[in-house]
């Protein structure tokens, strides 16, 4: 129902501003209409967390607060526009950090207030679902989408715009959850994906066969075992070469994510296959995908790296779309640290 | 103090369960050890037996996570918390007046707990692709010290030999 009425609505020309916090990325963009985007500007913390191996979560929040009005004002700037051009905020409101969510969602808030616009609650996960469509905001559908992230592993197929249904999801650790891991008890430093992604280059994928949990049984992840069985691999042969045992990793983590993408985009009758999450980055995951699709008439979707990960973009695009579909958020809107897909 | 030795993850599972059968509201249970040593699925197993049907995954992300069973289980994971100090942010405090409460990765946080708890240490066994897991109980105060010949008793088909009585 959403969908017919998104196809026969009248929509009107709008100018959003999108904030994102969920993390450790402040983020703010302007987005025209749902797909053309003004500007988007990210400030992250990654320098600073890297000192402390991982997502702390008061620096986040305290480098949040200090970051968000100048990256706003920035967003605005680099876009060529003033407040009054804006139709309406939309700020992510879960999942995430609470403390982290607050700040992005408090000031989405004030602004609101303040220069008298929509606010619209959007949620994370729905966001990224979206960043292949800024990209190209005529993929066809029905489409699966591999949302891969530090905190997040689902396979989700959208039959329509704001209409998706998850076929699965990790029974413990996320992929990118995963990648930090291994990458941390091996020593590699922060953030382990692009680490693990770069010296896999020099290794042998073939060198060490992980265990591919759960590849041929339904829909849902397991990342725990592989995890151990590098820990253990590291004990009983500590003199492994690290390229050989993180693109060892990395194949078999890339294995699992593609083999059930691909057999969901059979069953499913999609029209291709699309990557989102800040794992969707990674090399290989994109080779594999491309590899998959080429052989089986689909497309592939690799939205930009810069777009995989969190972005304010794709939250402006998704307030819009919500925006057009159910109308504003109540100034009361909430944070929710666990907040879920919206699923038909 | 009370060693436990497993033989993998349905092990694991048992032993948490056992667990579950004691635990009282505003418990708190910490869980130590490295990478893979069975962390999570220690809280898996016991927020299963306590009832808690939605799925239990890793709160390394997310931090806190909450789930609904016989008792409230808060499942918090402070790997990316860096010290004590940053732990107030989790209020752990005020999560303890509701449910039982596990932290995974507390080593790091162990000097802003509060002393009555449950430290569960959990180290590899030496076993190759055989996951043989170790489990250290201690008794860190009055919360727990009634129950600990139960808990012992409960335990006993996992006991590793000899097994220690300091308590």
């Amino acid at each position: 129902m959403i969908g017919e009425a998104h196809d026969v609505a009248v929509e009107p020309p709008s100018i959003i501003l999108g904030i994102e916090t969920s993390c450790d990325e402040t983020a703010a963009a302007i987005v025209r209409d749902g797909r053309e985007v003004l500007s988007s500007v990210v400030a992250s913390q990654i320098d600073i967390h890297a000192r402390y191996g991982g997502v702390v979560p008061e620096v986040a929040s305290r480098a949040h607060v200090e970051a968000i009005i100048p990256v706003v004002a920035e967003a605005l700037a680099e876009a060529g526009i003033d407040h009054v051009d804006l139709d309406a905020v939309g700020v992510t409101h879960g999942p995430g950090l609470i403390g982290a969510l607050l700040v992005g969602v408090s000031a989405a808030k004030a602004l609101s207030l303040a220069w008298e616009v929509s606010l619209i609650g959007v949620n994370h996960l729905e966001a990224h679902l979206y960043a292949a469509f800024l990209e190209e905001p005529d993929l066809e559908m029905p489409l699966v989408i591999l949302l891969v992230s530090g905190g997040h592993t689902m396979l989700v197929v959208m039959e329509d715009h704001l209409r998706y249904r998850v076929l699965g999801s990790t029974l413990d650790d996320a992929a990118g959850e995963a990648f930090d891991k291994v990458a941390r008890h091996v020593g590699l430093g922060y953030p382990g994906g692009p680490i693990i992604d770069r010296l896999s280059t020099n290794g042998d994928p073939e060198a060490i066969r992980f265990p591919r949990a759960m590849m041929s049984d339904g829909w849902d992840f397991s990342f725990s075992g592989v995890k151990t069985s590098v820990v253990n691999h590291m004990r009983r042969h500590p003199d492994t070469d690290v390229g050989d045992l993180v693109a060892s990793f990395q194949e078999a983590v890339a294995d699992v994510l593609v083999t059930k993408a691909r057999r969901a985009a059979r069953e499913e009758g999609a029209r291709g296959i699309c990557l989102a999450g800040g794992v969707a980055a990674n090399s290989r995951l994109r080779e594999r995908v491309r590899e998959v699709c080429e052989l089986d008439g689909l497309r592939a979707f690799l939205p930009d790296r810069e777009m995989c990960t969190d972005n304010a973009a794709m939250v402006a695009a998704v307030a819009w779309h919500r925006l057009c579909a159910d109308g504003p958020s109540a100034l009361d809107l909430g944070a929710f640290p666990s907040l879920r897909l919206p699923t038909i | 103090m009370i060693r436990c030795e497993t033989s993998g993850v349905e092990g694991t599972r048992g032993i948490a369960a056992a667990v579950a059968a004691l635990v009282q509201d505003g418990d708190l249970i910490t869980l130590s050890g490295g990478l893979g040593a069975g962390k999570t699925t220690f809280a898996q197993g016991l927020a299963g037996a306590l009832g808690v049907t939605d799925r239990v995954t890793s709160p390394t992300f997310t931090l806190a996570n909450r789930y609904h069973g016989r008792l409230v289980v808060n499942h918090l994971d402070v790997y990316r918390v860096n010290g004590a100090a940053e732990s107030r942010d989790l209020g752990i405090d005020e999560l303890l007046d509701d449910g039982v409460t596990l932290i995974e990765w507390a080593d790091v946080i162990m000097a802003a707990l509060p002393p009555d708890r449950l430290d569960v240490r959990f180290g590899f066994g030496e076993g190759d692709d055989d996951r043989r897991l170790e489990f250290e109980f201690e008794f860190g105060g009055g919360q727990w010290s009634g129950r600990a010949s139960a808990l012992m008793a409960t335990l006993e088909p996992w006991a590793a030999t000899p097994r220690g009585s300091s308590c």
